[in-house]
């Protein structure tokens, strides 16, 4: 029987427990930031039509807040279960960047997650106004630290190593904003808020067209598209320059989601490909001249590095990167194309009668979380076989725990995950086809607790 | 100028520092054992309880506080591994399956918090998950105390045991100990918060659990100097024996304390009793290990973040974990009334 391989098996149970806990975060950025746009436009207008979408919204980020809390403890553990020579050698620099998420994002949800969620009729409007505010800035604040911490082990900056090869921080300022993190952050977040915008434009598109709930699903279709038709194009120019600070930071990274073997000048796009890392070349390729170095590099005969320029055991393998990064930005440009037919079709007056437009949106809305699940899979795979960037490599990471010790945990995780965040999506499909005219008054037992989901009330 | 006073700042950070982060780290997994503990204990009564409406009161009465009782745990991962990052990629790896474990039992005990109230046909689903959960969850931290007070094996600076070596009799019996203790915790919130009949069966549970946590305590302190030769010399040196025997004799008197506060039936006192016996208890383990963070090899001092990354995180932390008490403080102040309330219908 073959050796289980503890580094292979880690490397799964951490892409699928972050994969799925990311999931979370990116809705709840999007939603909180949202919730405050409709709280504010409720208190300025008074119109009740924004309080009953908020309400409504509220209990559905209230379920997505509780599952991204439960599969985020799981993560702050595996740093030490799974990668724990990460945590001894860069545990100087990530370990405070992460100790300052728990003090100050968990404090600020913690601290007014319990008014935003309960307190609509206990505390005065600008109170509860300003809890959520705090709520969405907490969210924010998480993803700053988090990001900070990942841009580091990107794009190490600040630092020394000692003899025995731990980290230590020389400038914390460097160290927080390391080079890729400006970029990660603003595509990251950006890629949130589009999450969030286009499934809300797609749920409420979906109301129009079952012709119940119509006047919040307009509000719900143009609110989420207002935000799409700009943003969508906004999101590619991020992604261009993250793509441009990564092609300077981690060449072999773009060399991988490119595809591109040889060194060169002129080189051009790769459409498809399959490639061959055996062969160090690519099977079936279908290219644009000239595209690939305009793209990369913003010249016409721009130098893009190749793989080959990296030794076989420096470079990351092409495959997952290649595939999730076309996935990424093919999805980004269904958004362009939906958020500018949206526009069109408002602007001229069509956009709620044209079924053939809501069934589309309501069919790729959800596109958005399979888009920031191929961003990570471009930006982590991309960056193998490193763990902390040309300083410690994957397999030096990882914990000294055997191989079936790993194997067990992640058949646990998956069977468990998938009973728990089943049961979760669910409940939350449950609180979409309510709809908001539906909701029932809070329960009065959820009016005294402050439990995330206790929010969402009974079904 | 003296040679103390010529002693500067960088060479008392490094030695104070590790001192203050132990002592923020040790703060934040008391609160954690005690909050959390009457919690996980809750659910290990779950199936036992006298009646389905009690079970619904026994839910509603921690309801409000359990997210905010699992920060301390977060806290505690985050805190050992950017103050301790030495002990944190010893002690995770050593400890990879009872870890995996608890989380797994945090995980279904949380989720059935919130889908239980919401769900009718599959409810019996959710309250296994929330009693076993619960249990699995306190039985693991139970046994992780026990593994870490054993010690581990390390060379190298690297774990270099086995994926079995946590599961001994010692920590078989530290698991049930502990799970014993929290059950004591539960009884007494219970006490506070039930209505008469559930406050009839909570006073019959806590004296059979103060049974088990006095028997516990002396098993443990006849095991723990006789396992460990330097904890026996820590507290049986002559000298030492005095200056440490208000803590056996305090436990002592709060075990007796408690034991008549429960037959009198008051309300309050058994809680903040049993509070008292786990601040004992945890003040002699801290006796007896101190300044091992890996014992027997390796101190909070080798285990130590450097100096500018302790230093960095507690001018974050002087200021925001004082809010944090305030906050929890608070809360349980604004729901105390309310949760009572909801435990008489």
């Amino acid at each position: 029987m073959p050796e289980l391989d503890p580094l292979l098996l880690s490397r799964i149970q951490f892409a699928f427990t972050i994969s799925f806990h990311i999931l979370f975060p990116s809705f709840t950025i999007g939603l909180a930031a949202w919730l405050v746009v409709l709280e504010a436009l409720w208190l300025k207008t008074g119109k009740d039509i924004y309080f009953r979408i908020a309400q409504q919204w509220t209990k559905i980020f209230a379920v997505s807040f509780g599952m991204g809390v439960v599969s985020g403890v799981v993560l702050s553990y595996e740093f030490g279960t799974n990668w724990s020579e990460l945590s001894r050698r860069g545990g100087n620099v990530i370990g405070p960047l992460m100790a300052y998420e728990v003090l100050t994002a968990f404090f600020l949800e913690a601290g007014f997650l319990g008014i935003m969620l309960f307190g609509w009729k206990r505390v005065p409007k600008w109170v509860h106004f300003f809890a959520s505010c705090m709520v969405a800035f907490g969210t924010l604040l998480s993803a700053f630290w988090i990001l900070s911490a990942n841009s580091f082990m990107q794009t190490p900056a600040g630092y020394t190593v000692d003899a025995g090869g731990v980290l230590h921080v020389a400038d914390w300022w460097q160290a927080i904003f390391s080079p890729s993190f400006p970029y990660r952050f603003a595509h990251m977040v950006a890629a949130a808020y589009l999450t969030t915008a286009f499934i809300v434009a797609g749920i409420g598109a979906w109301y129009i067209l079952r012709a119940k709930s119509v006047p919040e699903g307009r509000v719900m279709l143009g609110m989420g598209l207002s935000l799409l038709v700009w943003l969508a194009p906004l999101q590619i120019l991020l992604g261009d320059l993250h793509g441009l600070n990564a092609l300077h930071y981690q060449p072999a990274k773009v060399a991988a989601l490119e595809a591109h073997w040889e060194t060169g000048k002129d080189v051009p796009l790769i459409l498809f490909a399959i490639p061959d890392p055996k062969a160090e070349t690519n099977r079936y390729q279908v290219e644009v001249p000239h595209l690939g170095s305009l793209i990369l590099t913003h010249e016409w005969d721009g130098e893009v590095k190749g793989l080959k320029d990296f030794k076989p055991e420096d470079r990351p393998d092409p495959i997952i990167p290649f595939f999730a990064f076309r996935l990424m930005v093919g999805i980004g440009l269904i958004m362009v194309a939906v958020g500018i037919a949206g526009a069109v079709l408002w602007l001229t007056g069509r956009l709620f009668e044209s079924r053939w437009f809501l069934r589309t949106l309501t069919w790729v809305s959800p596109l958005g979380f399979l888009a920031v699940l191929a961003g990570w899979f471009t930006a982590e795979v991309g960056r193998q076989p490193w763990t902390v960037y040309g300083i410690l490599r994957t397999a030096d990471a990882v914990s000294p725990v055997p191989g079936g010790s790993v194997l067990a945990s992640v058949i646990l995780f998956v069977l468990v995950y998938g009973i728990v965040f089943g049961a979760g999506l669910y409940y939350i499909i449950k609180l979409v086809q309510r709809g908001p005219e539906e909701a029932p008054p809070a329960p009065e037992e959820a009016d005294l607790s402050h439990r995330p989901m206790a929010a969402a009330g009974n079904p | 100028m003296t040679d103390a006073a010529a002693t500067t700042l960088s060479d008392i950070l490094p030695v104070m520092l590790p001192l203050a982060w132990a002592a923020i780290l040790a703060l934040g997994v008391f609160l954690y054992v005690v909050l959390g503990g009457y919690d996980l204990g809750l659910g290990a009564l779950f199936p036992i309880a006298p009646s389905d409406k009690d079970r619904d009161a026994m839910m509603g009465s921690v309801a409000p506080f359990w997210d905010g009782n699992e920060t301390w745990l977060v806290l505690g991962g985050g805190g050992l591994l950017a103050a301790f990052p030495l002990a944190y990629s010893v002690m995770l790896p050593a400890l990879y399956l009872p870890i995996i474990l608890m989380l797994i039992g945090l995980i279904l005990r949380g989720v059935a918090f919130e889908f239980r109230f919401k769900s009718e046909k599959s409810r019996w689903m959710w309250d296994a998950a929330f009693a076993g959960g619960s249990l699995l969850a306190a039985l693991m931290q139970g046994a992780i105390i026990g593994a870490f007070v054993q010690g581990f094996a390390v060379t190298d600076n690297k774990f270099s045991g086995g994926p079995f070596d946590w599961i001994t009799p010692f920590s078989a019996t530290t698991a049930i100990a502990v799970l014993s203790g929290y059950v004591l915790l539960s009884a007494c919130w219970l006490i506070m918060k039930g209505d008469e009949a559930l406050r009839d069966w909570a006073y019959g549970i806590a004296r059979y659990a103060l049974i088990a946590v006095a028997v516990f305590i002396a098993i443990f302190s006849l095991w723990t100097p006789i396992m460990h030769p330097e904890i026996a010399a820590r507290w049986f040196t002559p000298g030492h024996m005095v200056m440490l025997s208000p803590v056996p004799v305090m436990t002592a008197a709060a075990i007796a304390t408690l034991w008549i506060t429960l037959n009198k039936r008051y309300r309050y006192a058994p809680f903040l009793l049993a509070i008292g016996i786990f601040i004992l208890c945890y003040t002699g383990l801290g006796v007896s290990l101190f300044p091992y963070i890996i014992p027997p090899d390796i101190t909070i001092w080798q285990a130590a973040a450097a100096p500018k990354s302790q230093l960095f995180m507690l001018y974050g932390a002087i200021p925001i974990l004082p809010i944090i008490l305030a906050y929890t403080a608070y809360s349980y102040y604004v729901f105390w009334d309310a949760t009572e309330h909801d435990a008489y219908h």
